[in-house]
């Protein structure tokens, strides 16, 4: 019984993410890369983002406060942290870099440093989500999981 | 931006400088050409007045010769006759003893030869009187001699009174012409010289000027060169006469031409420095004039006398001299004028010329902005709108109340109207901007017009219109081109059609031009050669059916009710002469509705954007009229032609005309993807019979018999059907032979109420007879929802309309209870639907070595997941280095997948580096196996690693760029499947060997 509601939980849960935009079809279909010979593959793949994008974070936070402003290598940051986003589908964290490149295109520091505390608070919120997201799925136990990528 | 303009403002500055010296050249050119026509006039006048002044004094030196000729002569004769006059005298008055002359007879003498010296006032005898004889000779005379003061003469050497005296004259009688200063000297010249001798003039008594001539009378006659003395000696008397040269000159002058213009003078020049006047006034005219001077010879030695003639007037300038010269100019100013209008003119044009020129760049820069404008607009609102219509999608996944569903379905609705609408606008700036290629692939036109069919089947079904399609069996099953705009034009067109239709029919029909046109043509002509077997069911049903049409409303375009169509079918049934072999095959599509037509004043604007009839047509139908369009567009890139008949409420007929090339089935290469769904053959060798009193339609549901190899036959009503079941009628229907329909198919419109029961029992009747050994099986055809149908007439199964072939064929699947063999193509590698395309991308990669290069750890592990997900060997790196160290020749990847932007060196650097690499290794295994022959052509081929770029933002750039550094193409990121699937294809399908 219990079983069968953390099911539920963790289905309604990711209904949830996706509903409120979080994430895209990207992330099923990393869910569908997931089989026997690499179980945990999203979650591999989901916390090799985080710890890269922390990394990426501290760069860009250092290239927003530098003087004079590389617009250039803000873009290029960006770029890479947009390109990993979209990886694993973190949709919102994606949108944001692209209004941040679009700051970087108008040279709007005021702009891009607006962005950039949104990337950071999208970052997060996704970040809390998916640690809870993950944890449930480990409790479901991975045969379920599999189960409930098939939308 | 700015540089543009300063440019521009340059070039204006320029061009004003340019135009100032124009200005300034054209001024200094009019002002000289003004001057040279100046010039050339005064040239011209002056010549013409040279000429004239030429010619009159040519014409003043002839008269005056003329006339002092003419004088000369004149007195001349005068003299001469004065001289006849003076040996007259010195015959009869000084030989005769005694004198035989005397006064009266002189007179009475000298009176009548008168004439003969016109010139001579009067003539008149003096005698010499020494003073010794002067009292003898007064007594003698009974007169004392006189002076010409009529004083008695004063004691004188010597007198001479006049005795003798012409009668005008007579007053001189008796006078000493010796006492007068003039006439002494003259006598004394006289007698010295034997001569006529002339006195200089002087106011004569008749108060002219006159001279006065004097002539000697000898009494002996001398000798020419006698001595003077001996002339005095010898003188007897002076014969002396008054020249009246003013009325002389003026007589003679009357005489002649041009007397009125001429002035003439005659002078005494015998003191040359003061001449005196002889004839004409002395005031000189005003002004001088040219003149001429003639020497007159009067026969006096020592007088000089000349005449001097003038013209009255100062010789007028000849009109000629100034209109010639005027006209010369005049033209010459026109010419000028001509010259420099034209030269304006031109100027002007070319002026114009320019700024057309710029205006036409303007436009075009214009116009290609806006194109791309729209393209990148309709691009920028098609990707959120796709993400609108995605999130709806997955909205709609969710579990949604009644009314929320409803909001959601309506939104996405207006989602894809919207998409739909982009997409056509995008067509167009794409066809305007000639961007549009078109594709040409084989395609299977029935297969496509039955897509269109199911997809506007719904439609159709709910406003109760008929819809079909019909191809004529002529038209090849396999076509090349492109199926996508055909597909297009045809949906729009149909679209329109049943938008604007609300009862009747929307009926397609695909034919061959040439038939299309040799029914079009033989239509004039009465028909005669109908076909045989409709002809008793044509007259039983006639009477019913006002219009032959698909559904019984007329159509706009005649050309398409039953006796036009009877007759294209006619000219494919019997084999028409007709290229069967030409690449190229015409056909023409029409789109026949019974809508709202179009009216008369919009028809000719039907095929413009965003036009349609009138406001209100838009505000009841919807819509933005791009469609047609389009459409044009799309038939003209197809070489093809579109037009319409329409009738305002009675309905349209459009017809277009498409060029497509003929494919064989066989000639289909394998590896293109052919979109061909083939219909079942299960039904090969069926038969059926159809119910329809409607010949269009039953050709139609023949057409779709025939398809899936059924064949039919077409009677008029139920009655007749269960005749020729039960074979009463006696009539065999040739093209099933013996064989017993096994279905019966029945228009719902020929089902009568009461029918089911009639028709049942006559089957089971059948059947108890067992006159058949299959129970056909009843089919209807209704436009309607089959399951409400099939319930109110109990018949085995109900067709729903609009008909098309597949669906057909479930249909009768289901009902005759055939199994529907499995995908009858699965052999279709090509195919990319469904899972038979992850498949095969399975199959590609399956065991290939690939390398994968992104700097970005989780792409990276997202890529090789789906490559190993697909049974790929894969290897991760992180920069480019890496990679160039790990493809050193000899490697064993098949193929490589590369990040564009990487630190350090990025994927286009890479990618360079790596086929430069390659180059290098080829080339010196082309060196070592030069011996080796054939074979080195092949190794050297070898090396060449294919390299697709990984890039977020698949744009044209980019992949020009892509290629430009030697790669292959590129991916997007994350993976498509059905876009990798491609890339990859063609790569790993060719080195397929292991």
């Amino acid at each position: 019984m219990e079983y069968s509601n953390l099911r539920r939980q963790t289905i309604f849960m990711k209904k949830n993410l996706f509903d409120q935009g979080f994430l895209d079809e990207q992330f099923n279909q990393l869910e569908e890369l997931q089989d026997e010979s690499s179980p945990n593959f999203v979650e591999e793949v989901v916390d090799l983002f985080f710890k890269d994008s922390s990394r990426l974070l501290t760069n860009i936070e250092q290239a927003i406060d530098k003087y004079p402003q590389d617009f250039y290598r803000l873009d290029s940051l960006v770029h890479q942290f947009k390109g990993s986003g979209s990886s694993i589908g973190a949709l919102r964290v994606k949108n944001e870099c692209s209004v941040f490149k679009a700051h970087c295109n108008d040279r709007s520091l005021e702009g891009c440093r607006r962005s950039f505390q949104k990337i950071k608070r999208e970052h997060a919120t996704l970040k809390q989500k998916l640690e809870s997201y993950f944890q449930l799925l480990r409790q479901v136990g991975p045969r379920e999981h599999a189960v409930s990528s098939r939308k | 931006m700015g540089v543009g303009r300063g440019g521009g403002g340059g070039g204006e500055a320029a061009v004003r400088k340019r135009w100032r010296v124009k200005v300034r050249l054209s001024t200094a050119a009019v002002v000289v050409w003004v001057l040279a026509s100046a010039a050339l006039w005064a040239g011209l006048h002056w010549r013409f007045r040279r000429a004239a002044l030429h010619k009159a004094e040519e014409g003043l030196v002839c008269m005056c010769e003329e006339r002092a000729r003419m004088l000369q002569d004149q007195f001349a004769v005068s003299v001469n006759h004065v001289h006849a006059l003076a040996i007259l005298i010195a015959t009869f008055h000084y030989d005769k003893l005694p004198p035989a002359l005397d006064q009266d007879t002189f007179a009475a003498y000298a009176a009548r030869t008168s004439f003969e010296r016109p010139l001579l006032s009067g003539v008149a005898y003096a005698r010499r009187v020494v003073h010794a004889d002067r009292e003898n000779f007064e007594r003698q005379q009974g007169w004392i001699i006189k002076t010409m003061k009529h004083e008695p003469s004063p004691v004188q050497d010597e007198y001479a009174p006049v005795i003798y005296s012409q009668e005008t004259i007579s007053y001189i009688e008796g006078l000493d012409v010796m006492s007068g200063e003039e006439d002494r000297e003259n006598i004394l010249r006289a007698r010295a010289t034997g001569k006529a001798v002339l006195t200089r003039p002087f106011r004569l008594m008749s108060n002219h000027l006159g001279v006065v001539l004097t002539f000697p009378v000898y009494l002996v006659d001398l000798p020419e060169d006698a001595k003077v003395e001996d002339r005095v000696a010898a003188t007897a008397g002076y014969l002396g006469g008054a020249f009246d040269v003013e009325s002389l000159v003026e007589n003679l002058l009357r005489q002649l031409a041009g007397n009125q213009e001429l002035v003439v003078n005659v002078y005494d020049a015998t003191n040359h420095s003061n001449p005196l006047v002889m004839y004409g006034s002395e005031i000189p005219l005003g002004t001088p004039s040219p003149s001429h001077t003639c020497m007159l010879d009067f026969g006096d030695p020592i007088r000089k006398h000349h005449m001097i003639c003038r013209y009255r007037n100062r010789p007028h300038v000849p009109w000629s001299a100034i209109t010639t010269s005027s006209g010369v100019f005049i033209i010459c100013m026109l010419v000028g004028y001509i010259v420099y209008a034209a030269w304006s003119r031109y100027d002007n044009v070319k002026e114009d010329c320019r700024k057309m020129e710029e205006l036409k760049k303007r436009a075009e820069a214009a116009d290609i902005a806006k194109s791309q404008f729209l393209a990148t607009v309709s691009h920028e609102i098609r990707t959120p709108m796709n993400g609108v219509l995605g999130m709806l999608d997955m909205l709609l996944d969710t579990e949604l109340k009644a009314t929320q569903r409803d909001y959601a379905q309506t939104a996405q609705i207006c989602g894809k109207a919207l998409i739909s609408l982009i997409n056509e606008v995008l067509d167009r700036a794409k066809i305007e901007a000639g961007k549009l290629d078109l594709e040409s692939v084989p395609f299977d036109l029935r297969t496509i017009l039955d897509d269109v069919i199911s997809l506007f089947s719904s439609k159709s079904r709910e406003k109760g219109i008929e819809l079909a399609v019909y191809v004529s069996e002529k038209v090849p099953e396999i076509l090349l081109g492109d199926p996508g705009r055909f597909r297009q034009i045809i949906t729009n067109l149909v679209g329109n059609s049943i938008k604007f239709t609300e009862r009747g029919h929307v009926f397609v029909q695909v034919h061959l031009a040439d038939h299309s046109n040799l029914a079009t043509e033989a239509k004039i002509e009465p028909v005669a050669n109908g076909m045989n077997g409709h002809k008793d069911e044509a007259s039983a049903i006639s009477t019913s059916i006002s219009q032959n049409t698909l559904s019984g409303f007329e159509a706009a375009d005649s050309r398409n009710n039953w006796d036009n169509f009877k007759l294209l079918l006619s000219y494919e049934t019997n084999e028409m002469p007709y290229e069967i072999d030409s690449e190229k095959v015409t056909l023409v599509v029409s789109v026949e509705d019974t809508g709202i037509g179009i009216p008369l004043h919009a028809q000719c604007r039907a095929f413009t954007p965003f036009m349609q009839a009138d406001s209100s047509t838009s505000r009841n139908y919807g819509g933005t009229g791009i469609g047609l369009s389009i459409s044009k567009c799309l038939v003209e890139i197809m070489g093809g032609q579109i037009n319409f008949v329409s009738r305002p409420l009675v309905g349209s007929t459009f017809t277009f005309t498409a060029v497509l090339q003929r494919c064989e089935k066989n000639a289909i290469s394998d590896n293109k993807p052919v979109l061909l769904h083939p219909l079942p053959s299960s039904f090969k060798g069926f038969s059926a019979l159809l119910v329809d009193k409607r010949h269009v339609r039953a050709i139609v549901t023949k057409y779709h018999l025939q398809r899936l190899g059924i064949a039919s036959e077409v009677v008029g009503t139920i009655e007749l059907a269960l005749s020729v079941l039960s074979g009463r009628n006696g009539s065999s229907l040739t093209s099933m032979g013996n064989k017993q329909p096994c279905m019966l198919l029945i228009e719902s419109d020929s089902w009568g109420s009461q029918m089911d029961v009639s028709l049942h029992a006559t089957l089971q009747e059948m059947q108890q007879n067992d006159r058949t050994h299959l129970l056909p099986k009843v089919f209807l055809l209704s436009a309607a929802e089959s399951d409400k149908v099939k319930t109110i007439y109990s018949v085995d199964s109900v067709i729903t309309k609009p008909l098309k072939a597949s669906a057909l064929a479930a249909c009768l699947f289901q009902a005759l209870g055939i199994t529907q063999p499995s995908n009858e193509n699965h052999n279709d590698s090509g195919s990319l639907h469904g899972r038979g395309g992850s498949g095969s991308l399975h199959g590609l990669l399956l065991g290939k070595n690939i390398l994968v290069v992104d700097d970005n750890k989780v792409n990276l592990r997202v890529a090789a997941g789906t490559l190993k997900k697909y049974g790929a060997k894969v290897e991760c790196l992180e920069s480019g280095k890496d990679a160039l160290t790990l493809l050193q020749v000899p490697h064993k990847f098949d193929l490589c997948l590369m990040d564009i932007q990487m630190p350090e060196m990025d994927g286009f650097e890479a990618t360079r580096q790596i086929r430069a690499m390659e180059g290098k290794a080829n080339e010196q295994a082309d060196d070592g196996d030069d011996d080796s022959g054939s074979e080195s052509t092949v190794k050297t081929a070898k090396w060449h690693l294919p390299i697709l770029a990984m890039t977020a933002d698949v744009i044209q750039a980019t992949h020009e760029e892509c290629t430009k550094c030697g790669m292959d193409g590129y991916v997007s990121k994350p993976f498509e499947e059905k876009q990798l699937f491609q890339a990859v294809q063609k790569f790993l399908d060719a080195s397929m060997p292991s």
